[in-house]
C-alpha cells in the first residue's frame, strides 16, 4: 500500500470550501483524509510548509501532436510538460495526423497515454470526420472510448446546419460541444489581429469579428438545440460580453481564456517574431482588459493554454508561412499569478477554481477536488517564489514560447498524479 | 548603417544625410564616365524573391557606378525553388561574403526576420506589404529636387494604400518631416487604421477631396497579385480613383504627379496626367540610382 503525506500546507479545495492549513493523506491513489496533524504512519512526507496544497490543475485544450506529428510533441513529452508546469490532467485536440475522428484513434490515445504519460489524458473527439466540417464524426463510439467532449479546433465547423446536428447529437450523449470560434472567410489569410499593429507591420488582419459573429451564431444553435456549447479560448471583449448575456439568460453557454490572451496585444508582435503568433492572434488593450474582467466576473469558466508546439524548423520562416500556435503548459500559472492574482483581478481561490473545479465540471470529470476517495491528483504551489522560465529546458519537444526569459512570482512546485509525485520543482 | 529594413528605423538626420549625398551623385548621370570606385573590391548581391525590373536594375547600376561587384539571384531557378528555407538560402550565400544582400520578398518582414539571425547586413528592396525604404528615399529626392522642401507639405497619395509598401515608407518619412498626408481610395483598399501609422494622417473616400490643395499627388498601382479577393467591383475603380487631368486643377498650381511604377494608363491616372508637365514619373526612376548610390555607399562604404 502506498502511501504519501502532504503535510502542513494552505489546503484550498473550492469543492469543499476548504482553506485551511492541514496535511493531506494520500493511500493507493485516492484522497484518504484532508486534516491537521495527521500521523505519517511510514508514509512518504512532503513538507508543504509555506506553501499551497490544491486539488490537480486540469488544462482543458492542450494540443499533444501524437498520433502523426510526434517531432513536435508526443504524448509523453506533452504530459511531462503539463506536470512541470503543475497540471495533473490534460484535455487533448483531436487534430492530430489522423484527426481523432474514430473510436480506434481515441482508443490509440487512450492507450499511449496508459503506457508512456505523467499525467491524465482525457481525449477531445473531432466533430466532424477528419475535422472537415461536412460529416458527423462517429461521436458516440468516440465517447465509449474515452473523449470527454467534441471539438473541431482550428478547423471550425463554418457550416450552421451541421453544427446544429452535432449539437444535437453531443446533446444527447451528454457531452459539450467546443468551437474554435473563427468565420473562415473573414479570417482568410490573416496572420494576426486587424488593427493598428497589422496596418504598421503589413501584416493581413483577423478581424474580431471574425470570432464574434461564430460566437453568436454558436449562442443562437445552443438555444435552439439545448446543447452544452463551450467557446474555446475566447479572445474579443464583444464575444465576452455575449457569453455573459448567454449565461445571464441561463443558457448552457461556458468559456475559456488562454494565459496569453490576458497578458500580450497585438502590440507585442514586434520584428516578425512568430512565437508572437497564435489564433485566435493577440489582441487589443481593450480585449485584454475585457479578458480580466470576464476572468474576475464568472464569465470565464475555465483558464487553459491552448499549448501548440510545432518544431524549430516550422517556426523559422517567413511570419506569414510560420504556423499558428505557441506553447502554454509551463507558463500558465507564473502568468496566472503576475497577472491575475498578485495584481488582485481574482483571489487565490477563484485561481484555482478556473483550473479545477471549472474545467472539471464543464467536462464531468471525477477531478478537481481533494474531497476523501477522490483521485489523489494535487498540485503544489508556491504563490510568493520567484523562477525564471527557460524554454531551452523545456519538457516540450519544442521551444516555441514568447515567455522565454520571462521572470515569474508564484508559480506550481509539485505535481502529484494519482498519489505519485512526477514532479517537483528543482 | 548595419543595413536599411525600413523608413521606420531611420531617424530625420540620417534621412537628410542620404538625401543630401544623393544630390552629389545626381550629376554624374549625365557624365560620359560614370564611375566612382569608392566601393571597388565589394560584392553587393540582389537577391529579388519577387519579380522587379526597375528596382532590381536600379541597385544593380549604383552599385556599379560605385565600382562594386553585383551579382544577380532570382528565386526562379535558384535552390529556393528547390524547396530550400528561407534561412538556409540566406545562410548559404552568406558564406560567399557579399558585403550586403539587397533584398525583395513577397512575405512582410522577411528582412526584419532574416536580420535577427544573421550577421550580413539586408537593404530591404519591398517587403510583401510593409516596406519599400528607398522608393520613399527617391520619392523625397525627387520632391525637394521640384519642391525644395519636405517640410510641411500635403500630400495625397492615391490608389490600393492597404496593400502597398511604397505608400508605408512614404507615410513614415513624409510623417517624420511634418506632412500633411491624406490617403485616398475605395474603403477595402484604404482601411482606417492606416491613418494610425504616423502622425498627420488622414483619411479621404473622395479623390477630389484628396487632392484639393496638395503639393504632390502619389498614385499607386492596384496591387491585384496582393489580394486574395475581389474587394471592390472590378469596373468601378477607374471611374472613381482614376486620375484625370480635370483633377489636378484643384492642387496648389506647380503640383507633382508622382507613381512608383509600373503604371497602368487608363487604370490609375490616364496618359494625358502621365505624359503630362506635372508628371514626374521619370524623375524618380532617375533619382532612384543615386538614392541607391547614397544608401550602398553609406551601408557597405568603409
Amino acid at each position: 500500500m502506498s502511501k504519501l503525506l502532504i503535510r502542513n500546507g494552505r489546503v484550498i479545495d473550492p469543492a469543499s470550501g476548504l482553506d485551511r492549513s492541514a496535511d493531506v493523506a494520500i493511500e493507493d491513489g485516492v484522497i484518504a483524509r484532508v486534516a491537521p496533524g495527521l500521523d505519517p504512519g511510514g508514509a512518504e512526507v512532503f513538507d508543504a510548509g509555506g506553501l499551497v496544497v490544491a486539488p490537480g490543475f486540469i488544462d482543458m485544450h492542450v494540443h499533444l501532436r501524437d498520433p502523426g506529428q510526434e517531432y513536435a510533441e508526443t504524448i509523453e513529452s506533452g504530459t511531462r510538460a503539463a506536470a512541470a508546469g503543475g497540471f495533473t490532467s490534460v484535455c487533448c485536440m483531436p487534430n492530430t495526423l489522423p484527426v481523432n475522428d474514430s473510436a480506434t484513434v481515441t482508443s490509440y490515445i487512450v492507450e499511449r497515454a496508459r503506457r508512456f504519460a505523467t499525467v491524465n489524458v482525457f481525449p477531445i473527439g473531432a466533430i466532424t470526420k477528419g475535422s472537415e466540417g461536412e460529416e458527423l464524426a462517429a461521436i458516440g463510439s468516440m465517447h465509449k472510448a474515452g473523449i470527454v467532449a467534441c471539438s473541431d479546433d482550428g478547423r471550425p465547423v463554418m457550416n450552421a446546419r451541421v453544427m446544429r446536428r452535432a449539437m444535437e447529437w453531443a446533446h444527447s450523449i451528454g457531452i459539450p460541444v467546443i468551437n474554435h470560434c473563427e468565420d473562415l472567410h473573414l479570417s482568410a489569410g490573416g496572420d494576426m489581429h486587424e488593427g493598428a499593429a497589422s496596418a504598421r507591420l503589413g501584416l493581413r488582419g483577423i478581424p474580431g469579428a471574425a470570432e464574434d459573429v461564430m460566437v453568436a451564431r454558436d449562442i443562437l444553435l445552443s438555444r435552439l438545440t439545448g446543447a452544452r456549447y463551450h467557446v474555446a479560448h475566447l479572445s474579443t471583449g464583444t464575444s465576452a460580453a455575449m457569453v455573459r448575456q448567454a449565461k445571464a439568460l441561463g443558457l448552457p453557454v461556458s468559456c475559456e481564456i488562454c494565459p496569453h490572451h490576458f497578458v500580450l496585444t497585438d502590440q507585442h508582435v514586434s520584428e516578425y517574431d512568430s512565437n508572437f503568433k497564435m489564433k485566435p492572434p493577440l489582441r487589443t488593450g481593450g480585449d485584454v482588459d475585457a479578458m480580466l474582467t470576464a476572468i474576475a466576473d464568472g464569465t470565464a469558466d475555465a483558464l487553459a493554454t491552448d499549448h501548440a508546439p510545432h518544431a524549430g524548423s516550422e517556426k523559422m520562416q517567413e511570419f506569414e508561412r510560420c504556423p499558428f500556435g505557441i506553447l502554454g503548459l509551463e507558463t500558465a500559472l507564473g502568468l496566472t499569478f503576475e497577472r491575475l492574482v498578485h495584481p488582485g483581478v481574482i483571489p487565490l481561490r477563484r485561481m484555482i477554481e478556473l483550473y479545477t473545479t471549472g474545467p472539471a465540471r464543464l467536462l464531468s470529470l471525477d477531478r478537481g477536488t481533494l474531497a476523501e476517495g477522490a483521485p489523489a491528483d494535487v498540485t503544489v504551489l508556491d504563490p510568493d517564489s520567484r523562477w525564471t522560465y527557460d524554454v531551452n529546458q523545456s519538457a516540450s519537444k519544442s521551444r516555441n514560447s514568447p515567455f522565454d526569459g520571462w521572470t515569474f512570482r508564484g508559480g506550481p512546485v509539485a505535481t502529484v498524479v494519482a498519489g505519485t509525485i512526477v514532479w517537483q520543482r528543482q | 548603417m548595419p543595413g536599411l529594413l525600413g523608413i521606420a528605423d531611420l531617424d530625420r538626420t540620417e534621412i537628410e544625410a542620404i538625401l543630401a549625398r544623393a544630390k552629389d551623385f545626381q550629376p554624374l548621370q549625365n557624365q560620359s564616365f560614370k564611375r566612382l570606385d569608392v566601393l571597388r573590391g565589394k560584392l553587393m548581391v540582389n537577391l529579388f524573391f519577387e519579380a522587379s525590373t526597375r528596382t532590381r536594375i536600379s541597385f544593380e547600376i549604383a552599385a556599379k557606378r560605385l565600382g562594386a561587384d553585383a551579382v544577380q539571384i532570382s528565386a526562379a531557378g535558384s535552390s529556393v525553388s528547390k524547396g530550400e528555407s528561407l534561412v538556409d538560402t540566406l545562410n548559404t550565400l552568406g558564406a560567399m561574403r557579399p558585403d550586403a544582400i539587397v533584398m525583395r520578398h513577397a512575405a512582410s518582414g522577411a528582412p526584419h526576420f532574416l536580420a535577427r539571425h544573421l550577421p550580413i547586413p539586408i537593404i530591404n528592396a519591398g517587403d510583401g506589404t510593409h516596406e519599400h525604404p528607398t522608393q520613399a528615399l527617391l520619392d523625397a529626392r525627387t520632391i525637394l529636387d521640384r519642391v525644395g522642401t519636405l517640410e510641411g507639405l500635403r500630400v495625397a497619395i492615391i490608389g490600393d494604400i492597404a496593400h502597398s509598401r511604397v505608400a508605408r515608407s512614404n507615410i513614415l518619412l513624409l510623417s517624420k518631416f511634418g506632412a500633411e498626408i491624406v490617403l485616398c481610395g475605395p474603403a477595402p483598399l484604404c482601411p482606417p487604421t492606416m491613418a494610425k501609422i504616423a502622425g498627420g494622417v488622414s483619411i479621404a473616400h473622395d479623390i477630389r477631396e484628396a487632392i484639393r490643395d496638395v503639393d504632390v499627388i502619389m498614385m499607386l498601382r492596384v496591387q491585384l497579385e496582393r489580394q486574395n479577393e475581389r474587394p471592390f467591383p472590378a469596373g468601378e475603380y477607374f471611374r472613381f480613383y482614376g486620375l484625370r487631368l480635370d483633377h489636378i486643377a484643384l492642387a496648389k498650381p506647380d503640383v507633382i504627379v508622382m507613381h512608383p511604377g509600373p503604371i497602368n494608363r487608363g487604370r490609375e491616372l490616364t496618359s494625358e496626367v502621365a505624359d503630362s508637365q506635372r508628371s514626374v514619373i521619370l524623375n524618380q526612376v532617375e533619382n532612384g540610382i543615386a538614392v541607391r548610390m547614397a544608401v550602398l555607399e553609406r551601408i557597405i562604404g568603409e
